[in-house]
């Protein structure tokens, strides 16, 4: 294959067509009108729908492979939207997204593998296990917020207990129901309801939610403790973390007891169930609640403490908890992408969640702007869709060397970008929908005061 | 969880109570660390040899990673960036001595200037040429790195620049990988000397070439000495560079504040380029020690050791010289460990839990001073 004009060509419009794409959709997710917010959003969905799925001559606008990077740059774009809440919005310097990630992708996979597989007690146990931990952290949270200088360590040790006992419980009452439901799958021949395509469908919207909400579990865990750190030593304790993550991946089949995630050999036979429903579900899902979070009093609470921990409690702003906050939900967004990814790709091995690759969604919301909510899903989506151009244009010229040659092409492109550009591609545009509202001020004089842009990136320090 | 709550304190937890609870916390580190010890102290007696020589090869590594970790120590010190690049650097440094040793037989050019040289001496002087080519080409080559790629951001905000040193790491591991570079396969480290084993058994014997040692028995080579031995020299020199020279001093004082000593007259460029030098070199010493202990090299071969040093410069609270020595040879010793008593796959694992535990009890690291508040 060579260096074909006219694929280059394509390609590029099909960057153009994605990001003007995202600009519909956020312009008609902020439209004042219901109807033309709900019918907005199905034309959007519809549109990519039928790219993908209505031939045009021998094959559609988009073949299964554009599609595949479409959802791809989904999945890519709730995680980066997260990591931009905790290091864009908070300021705390993460590098552990990747193993959140991780995390949901393998616990989305391993419950869906065991539904289909005529095991309920997977996503019961897990289901169950989710629900009571949450219960035990939120009702240990009523009982510890009452107590003035609790040390985070024995703080972090009480929830742990906690968690471990909800866990356990969940582990017993979640199998035994799920042993009782076993006749209800039927045999090969003769599938019992259970078994049906829609219960699939069900089980698998159930499972990417379980996921992404035990992953914001396990970030709350890990992040009370270590959220006391500095910024720096925070980014390192968080690089471990995910580095701890991938190696317990790597030995799921034999220190972890999940014989069916078979290890470092990587995990096959995930039912394929994302399409575009879900990926596009999910995804707006994810940029509302980002976005509302973002422009609410808590979102400027996470902002202050970026600015300035100090003057913020100074201000009577418990910067503890809003830094666990804006961690906890930026892991829930990363989670909620595994699930999906996992379920979209079939096939999850450790190598995927290396802590080098882990270092894209940084890359990706440095290169979207910090702090900009629109730059993050630009970036992510043009990102996906560039690299993977990219690789196919080498692919003529370099032959079985392409995937090396894109990856020194890659950083040099990046380093320009450092060079060039260093407060990213859009800087602090926002675009339709995830523009701050404008207050009308009440008279002249009370607007006098100098204009602070909410959504500004870090200033260098 | 400080937060205040003005609503009635419940009758069995009164407000205030928290700091009574410390002790919860402080019992679960106890326990992490007793069993730990027990671990430690079981196996002590189960097998001393064989503890003895898993405590070897962890010096061993342990040495080698203060190698690298003076590098990440002193560039963050200096300039407040974590150099991803550095293990890479530490890469380039192995294969230079590859290339030298194997297709330029560098190694034997004593040899052939004074012919009738004894053979030990030739052995002695063609490799130690050989790890000063490749401590030079190192450090040129982050010199240059730092030039092209960290000086133009020297003023922009922390995280351009950070980005960057990732870009320069995928891009070395990456054109390192190259067909027409080092290709991206395994390669059998060629040694420009011979490593002998030695045991312990009623004294120091050799071991010959084709048969085992006695069982039981604790062996060692030449490389583990001349990489302690070259370690421990290589921190001296370096304490007394920053501690008794005129560069050093300057390089504290630009660490210290970086404008103040521009304006005493300190050319703060050409001491953060020495900087830059001084860890690549030690990284590229690092490097060929490293492959003529574990002789197979690849383009990724920096990824792993590079970040392990970065932890253990992390460990002993990073910007401190001493810190990331010690952090270094607890680094080696928990891998080791791990990997002798614990289990292989997981030594990562455990190292990097044992970074984030020390990390909570001294936030800054074992020698680290406490962070300044923010102006």
């Amino acid at each position: 294959m060579d260096i074909n004009p006219v694929f280059l060509l394509v390609t590029l419009i099909k960057i153009v067509a994605v990001i003007a794409w995202i600009y519909g959709l956020l312009r008609v997710v902020g439209h004042a009108s219901k109807w033309v917010k709900i019918g907005g959003i199905i034309v959007a969905f519809l549109i990519v729908q039928l790219a993908i799925s209505v031939p045009i001559g021998s094959s559609p606008i988009l073949s299964n492979f554009d599609s595949g990077l479409l959802f791809q740059a989904c999945t890519m774009t709730m995680v980066a939207l997260g990591l931009n809440l905790i290091y864009g919005f908070n300021g705390q310097f993460s590098l552990g997204q990747w193993g959140f990630y991780g995390i949901g992708a393998y616990a989305a996979a391993d419950i869906t593998y065991r539904w289909d597989n005529y095991d309920a007690a997977g996503l019961l146990v897990a289901g169950l296990g989710v629900v009571l931990v949450g219960l035990v952290i939120l009702m240990l949270n009523r009982i510890l917020s009452r107590m003035r200088g609790i040390p985070v360590l024995s703080a972090f040790t009480l929830y742990l207990i906690g968690v471990i006992v909800a866990g356990a419980v969940a582990l017993f009452i979640g199998a035994a129901i799920g042993q009782a439901l076993t006749p209800l799958f039927g045999t090969e021949e003769a599938p019992g309801f259970l078994a049906s395509a829609l219960m699939a469908q069900v089980v698998f919207f159930l499972a990417v939610l379980i996921a992404g909400v035990f992953a914001a579990e396990v970030s709350f865990l890990f992040g009370l403790p270590v959220l006391t750190l500095g910024s720096d030593y925070f980014g390192i304790a968080t690089l471990g973390f995910s580095i701890v993550i991938n190696t317990l991946m790597v030995n799921s089949d034999t220190i972890l007891p999940f014989p069916e995630m078979k290890g470092g050999r990587g995990m096959v036979g995930i039912p394929k169930v994302t399409n575009w429903f879900w990926a596009f579900l999910f995804l707006l899902l994810v940029i509302i609640v980002m976005r509302n979070i973002v422009h609410s009093s808590t979102g400027r609470a996470v902002m202050s403490v970026r600015e300035d921990e100090t003057a913020s409690k100074a201000m009577g702003i418990n910067v503890a908890n809003y830094k666990l906050l804006s961690f906890v939900v930026g892991s829930l967004f990363a989670g909620i992408g595994g699930g999906v990814y996992a379920h979209y790709i079939g096939f999850l091995s450790p190598g995927t969640f290396d802590f080098l690759v882990g270092f894209n969604p940084l890359i990706i919301i440095v290169f979207g702007g910090l702090g900009s909510m629109t730059g993050t899903i630009v970036a992510s989506f043009g990102w996906i869709f560039f690299l993977e151009g990219l690789l196919r244009v080498i692919l003529g010229q370099m032959g079985t060397e392409a995937p090396t040659w894109r990856f020194v092409l890659y950083p040099i492109t990046l380093l320009l970008m450092m060079l060039l550009r260093p407060q990213g591609l859009l800087g602090t545009v926002e675009w339709g929908f995830l523009r701050q509202r404008e207050v009308k001020p009440r008279s002249r004089e009370e607007s006098n005061t100098v204009p602070v842009s909410i959504g500004a990136a870090p200033a260098a320090k | 969880m400080q937060q205040a709550n003005t609503s009635k304190p419940s009758s069995f937890l009164a407000r205030g109570s928290g700091a009574r609870l410390a002790w919860i916390g402080k019992g679960f580190l106890i326990i992490l660390a007793l069993l730990a010890l027990y671990i430690l102290v079981k196996s002590f007696f189960a097998n001393p040899q064989l503890f003895a020589q898993i405590v070897i090869s962890g010096l061993q590594l342990g040495f080698v990673y203060a190698l690298i970790a003076l590098g990440y120590t002193m560039v963050y010190g200096i300039v407040r960036l974590i150099n991803f690049a550095h293990g890479d650097v530490f890469m380039v440094g192995a294969f230079i001595s590859f290339y030298a040793v194997a297709r330029f037989r560098l190694h034997l050019w004593p040899a052939a200037a004074f012919p009738g040289m004894s053979s030990s001496l030739v052995v002695l002087i063609g490799s130690i040429t050989v790890i000063l080519l490749s401590m030079l080409v190192c450090a040129i080559m982050a010199v240059t790195i730092e030039r092209v790629a960290y000086k133009p951001l020297r003023n922009a905000p922390r995280i351009a620049a950070l980005i960057t040193a990732i870009g320069v790491s995928f891009f070395l591991e990456f054109f390192g990988a190259l067909n027409f570079v080092f290709s991206p396969r395994f390669i059998p480290y060629e040694r420009p000397f011979e490593v002998v084993t030695w045991y312990i058994s009623s004294g120091i014997h050799q071991v010959q070439a084709g048969t085992a040692p006695p069982s039981g028995a604790i062996t060692f080579s030449n490389i583990a000495i001349i990489i302690m031995v070259a370690s421990i020299l290589m921190q001296l020199a370096l304490q007394f560079l920053v501690r008794r020279t005129r560069i050093g001093k300057a390089m504290r004082a630009t660490a210290f504040d970086k404008q103040a000593a521009q304006l005493m007259g300190i050319n703060v460029d050409r001491i953060i380029s020495i900087t830059f030098a001084i860890g690549a070199a030690f990284a590229g010493l690092g490097g060929v020690l490293y492959a003529i202990a574990y002789p197979s090299i690849h383009s990724q071969l920096g990824i792993l050791p590079g970040l392990k040093a970065f932890v253990a410069a992390v460990l002993g609270g990073i910007g401190s010289i001493p810190g990331a020595f010690v952090g270094a040879l607890i680094m080696g010793q928990a891998e080791s460990l791990t990997a002798g008593y614990i289990s292989t796959p997981m030594r990562d694992a455990i190292a990097f839990t044992i970074l984030i535990l020390v990390l909570l009890v001294r936030p800054t690291g074992i020698f680290g001073e406490p962070e300044k508040e923010k102006a």
